[in-house]
C-alpha cells in the first residue's frame, strides 16, 4: 500500500516532525510505502503530483488546517491530532488500511490517473502557488461571509427591507443607537442587521490579510489586513482586497531578503517589516488603486445614466454583466447605485431596472450553492460548506455570498456568474417584472410587478452560470506540472533531515 | 551558528514538581548562554503554546516549545527530573525527560532544519534510551549535537 501523510501542528517546529518519524516507521513496520509531506517551519516540500496519483490513501495528523487538501480528494482519508500520530503511528497506519478497504471511489468516473493532473496543484510551479495562497485567504474568509451574511438575511426577515434604508442614515443604526428595545421584532432585526454588517466589514480585510499571511507568514498580516481595510474604504471591493493581499505578501517576502545588521534582526519581525509595508501598502492602496477605482465608479455611473432610453434588454445585459462582475466592487456599485437612484423617479422604467438589477445580483451566490451540489468533486470541503450558506444568501440578495469562490479562482467563476446575471438581467426586463424596494430578494417577491417572470429571470440564469462554472472547472483546467524535477528534491531533502 | 545545545544548557538533576518552575530554571539556563534575551517573554510565549495543548507525550516526555522573538538562535534546553515534572501527558505520567526547545521568531528555513531533525530524534527509543542513561552534562550535551548533525 502506498500512503502519502501530511502532519502539522500550531509552531510547526516539533510535533509535526515527530509525527512524521513515527507515521515512517510504523508504515515500514506494516510493509507500506510512505511519503510524509511535514507543513512545518523546516519549510515543507509538496508531495508531487506522482506521489499524489499512486498513493491508496492519505493521512492527516494535524492539529492546524492541512494546507491544500483538495489535492487529496481522490484518495480514502484518515484525520486524526497531531499527538495521536506519534503516540499511535501503527493505530494510524491500521487505520488508513481499514479506510482503503471501505473506500468508494468517488462517483465522478474519473480514470484512476486523471486526479494526478487535474486536481493536484501538484509540484511547487508559480501557479500552484499562488492558488494556495489565495486558498488560505478563502478558507479563512467564509465563516464571516456566512456568519455575517445570514445574519443580514435575518435582519431582512426580522426588519423588512427598509432596515439599511436610508442611505445615509440607515434605519437600523437609528434603532441600535436610540436604545434596545427587546419587545420589537424590528429591534431584533437591526441588531442582527447591525452585527452582520460588522462582521462583513472584515471580508475583504481577512481575504487580504490571510493571502499575505500565507505568502509570508505573521509579519505580512498587517500590512495584508490594513490594505483590505483601505479597499474597503475607497470601495475597491474584494478585487482591490486580492491585490492589497499579494501586493503586502510580496512586499514582506522581500523584506524579509534584506541583510540587517544583527541588532536589528531582532525587532525586524514585530516592528520594521509591519510598520515600513503597511505604510508602503496603505499608499498604494490609497493613491495607486483607490484614485482611479473612485474615477471608475463616477465615470460608469455618467455613462450609465447617459444610456436612458436604450433598448431595455441591452440594458438588463450590461446591469448584469455589472452585478456579478465584483459582488460589491466598484462595477458592480455602479450598477446598484444607478438602479436605487431611479427609484425615487418611480417610473416603470426605473422600477424594472431595479428588479433587474435585483435578480442578477441573486444569481452568483445561487449559482454556486447549485454547482457545489451537481458537482461536489470540484470543490473543496470548506467550498462546499459555504455553498450551503450561499443558498439562503443568494435569495437574500446577498452577492457576496459568491465572493470566496470568485476569490478563489477567479478566472473560471466571474466569467460564468457574469454570463448567468447577463441572461438573468435580459429576461427580468423581457418578463417587465417590476420593483419598489431597493434590496431584500426573496422577502420583498410579494411586492413586485410580475413577481413569476422574476423569479423565472433569476433561475433561468443561475442554471446558465451553473453550468458555465461547471463546464470551465471540468475542462478549463490547469496544465499538469511536471513532477519530475520536485521527485529528486524530496528525495535530498528527505536524506538531509531523517539521515 | 553555534551548536543546538551545550553542557551548560543540560540539567541532570532537574527538581521534580511544577511544570513552570522546571520551564523556568531550563529557560534561565538558556538566558545565561545569550540564547534569550527577554526570559519574561521567552516564559510567556511558551506558556502560550502549552495553553493550545500540552506538550507532554505517552512515556515519559516533555517538549515545552515556542516560536519567540526573545529567542536569538535555534536552542535545546534539556533536563531530566528522577522524580518527575507533569507536562499534561495523555498516559498521566509525569517526564523525567524535560527538551525545552527553543526557535527564533522568523527564522528562515534552514535554521529549523536542526529543530526538525531534533523532533525526529525524539521519537526514537534509542534516542530517548541514551539520555535515560547518560552520566555527565557534556556527555548529554555531545550526543544530542552528534545525533541531530549527522
Amino acid at each position: 500500500m502506498k500512503i502519502v501523510a501530511v502532519t502539522a501542528c500550531p509552531t510547526g517546529i516539533a510535533h509535526t516532525y515527530m509525527a512524521a518519524e513515527a507515521l515512517e516507521a510504523a508504515a515500514e513496520e506494516a510493509g507500506h510505502e510512505i511519503v510524509v509531506e511535514t507543513q512545518g517551519s523546516a519549510g515543507s516540500t509538496p508531495l508531487t503530483a506522482e506521489q499524489l496519483a499512486e498513493a491508496d490513501v492519505a493521512i492527516f495528523a494535524a492539529d492546524v488546517e492541512v494546507r491544500d487538501k483538495d489535492r487529496f480528494a481522490h484518495l480514502p482519508q484518515v484525520s486524526v491530532g497531531v499527538k495521536k500520530a506519534i503516540s499511535g503511528g501503527d493505530l494510524l497506519v491500521a487505520q488508513a488500511e481499514e479506510a482503503v478497504k471501505n473506500h468508494v471511489p468517488a462517483a465522478t468516473g474519473a480514470p484512476a490517473a486523471t486526479p494526478a493532473g487535474a486536481k493536484a496543484p501538484a509540484g511547487p510551479g508559480a501557479a500552484s502557488k499562488v492558488r494556495a495562497w489565495l486558498m488560505t485567504g478563502v478558507s479563512h474568509v467564509i465563516p464571516f461571509v456566512a456568519a455575517g451574511g445570514l445574519l443580514i438575511a435575518l435582519g431582512f426577515a426580522l426588519g423588512g427591507y427598509q432596515i439599511n434604508l436610508p442611505d445615509d442614515d440607515p434605519l437600523y443604526k437609528t434603532i441600535l443607537d436610540g436604545g434596545f428595545s427587546a419587545g420589537s421584532i424590528t429591534a431584533w432585526g437591526a441588531l442582527a442587521f447591525g452585527i452582520g454588517s460588522a462582521a462583513f466589514n472584515f471580508l475583504v480585510p481577512v481575504l487580504a490579510g490571510y493571502i499575505a499571511y500565507a505568502m509570508a507568514d505573521r509579519p505580512a498580516l498587517v500590512p495584508g489586513f490594513v490594505g483590505g481595510a483601505v479597499a474597503v474604504t475607497t470601495g475597491a471591493g474584494f478585487l482591490g482586497g486580492l491585490v492589497a493581499g499579494f501586493v503586502a505578501g510580496g512586499l514582506v517576502m522581500w523584506i524579509k531578503t534584506w541583510r540587517v545588521p544583527r541588532a536589528l534582526a531582532g525587532i525586524m519581525p514585530v516592528l520594521v517589516i509591519p510598520l515600513l509595508s503597511t505604510a508602503v501598502v496603505g499608499l498604494l492602496m490609497y493613491v495607486i488603486v483607490g484614485r482611479p477605482i473612485a474615477l471608475i465608479t463616477e465615470g460608469l455611473t455618467n455613462w450609465l445614466n447617459g444610456l436612458s432610453g436604450t433598448n431595455a434588454v441591452l440594458l438588463g445585459i450590461l446591469l448584469g454583466l455589472m452585478m456579478c462582475f465584483d459582488m460589491g466592487g466598484p462595477v458592480n456599485k455602479a450598477a446598484y447605485t444607478f438602479a436605487v437612484a431611479g427609484l425615487s423617479t418611480g417610473s416603470e422604467g426605473a422600477l424594472t431596472i431595479m428588479a433587474a438589477v435585483m435578480a442578477a445580483g441573486m444569481v452568483p451566490p445561487l449559482a454556486m450553492a447549485l454547482a457545489t451540489v451537481v458537482r461536489k468533486s470540484l470543490f473543496t470541503d470548506v467550498e462546499r460548506e459555504n455553498g450551503r450558506a450561499a443558498w439562503l444568501l443568494g435569495a437574500s440578495f446577498i452577492s457576496e455570498g459568491a465572493i470566496p469562490f470568485a476569490a478563489a479562482d477567479p478566472f473560471r467563476v466571474i466569467p460564468s456568474i457574469m454570463v448567468g446575471g447577463a441572461v438573468t438581467g435580459a429576461l427580468s426586463m423581457t418578463l417587465g417584472a417590476t420593483l419598489r424596494a431597493p434590496h431584500g430578494g426573496i422577502f420583498v417577491v410579494p411586492l413586485m410587478g410580475n413577481p413569476l417572470g422574476f423569479l423565472v429571470a433569476v433561475v433561468i440564469g443561475t442554471l446558465v452560470a451553473t453550468a458555465l462554472v461547471v463546464a470551465l472547472k471540468t475542462f478549463a483546467r490547469r496544465r499538469p506540472v511536471q513532477a519530475g524535477t520536485s521527485t529528486t528534491e524530496t528525495v535530498t531533502e528527505r536524506e538531509t533531515v531523517s539521515a | 551558528m553555534s551548536d543546538l545545545i551545550t553542557a551548560d544548557l543540560v540539567d541532570l538533576d532537574l527538581p521534580a514538581g511544577d511544570r513552570r518552575e522546571a520551564v523556568r530554571s531550563l529557560a534561565e539556563r538558556l538566558v545565561k548562554a545569550g540564547r534569550v534575551t527577554d526570559l519574561d517573554q521567552f516564559l510567556a510565549d511558551i506558556e502560550a503554546r502549552e495553553a493550545q495543548m500540552p506538550t507532554g507525550l505517552d512515556g515519559g516526555i516533555g517538549i515545552p516549545h515556542c516560536r519567540s522573538t526573545a529567542v536569538t538562535e535555534p536552542t535545546l534546553g534539556f533536563g531530566r527530573s528522577t522524580g518527575g515534572v507533569d507536562f499534561g501527558a495523555e498516559d498521566g505520567n509525569p517526564a523525567d525527560l524535560v527538551f525545552l526547545i527553543a526557535a527564533p521568531e522568523g527564522g528562515g528555513s534552514d535554521h529549523m532544519t536542526v529543530l526538525a531533525a531534533l523532533a525526529r530524534r525524539l521519537v526514537r527509543k534509542s534516542f530517548t534510551g541514551e539520555l535515560r542513561s547518560v552520566t555527565d552534562p557534556a556527555a548529554a550535551a555531545g550526543f544530542i549535537a552528534k545525533e541531530v548533525s549527522a
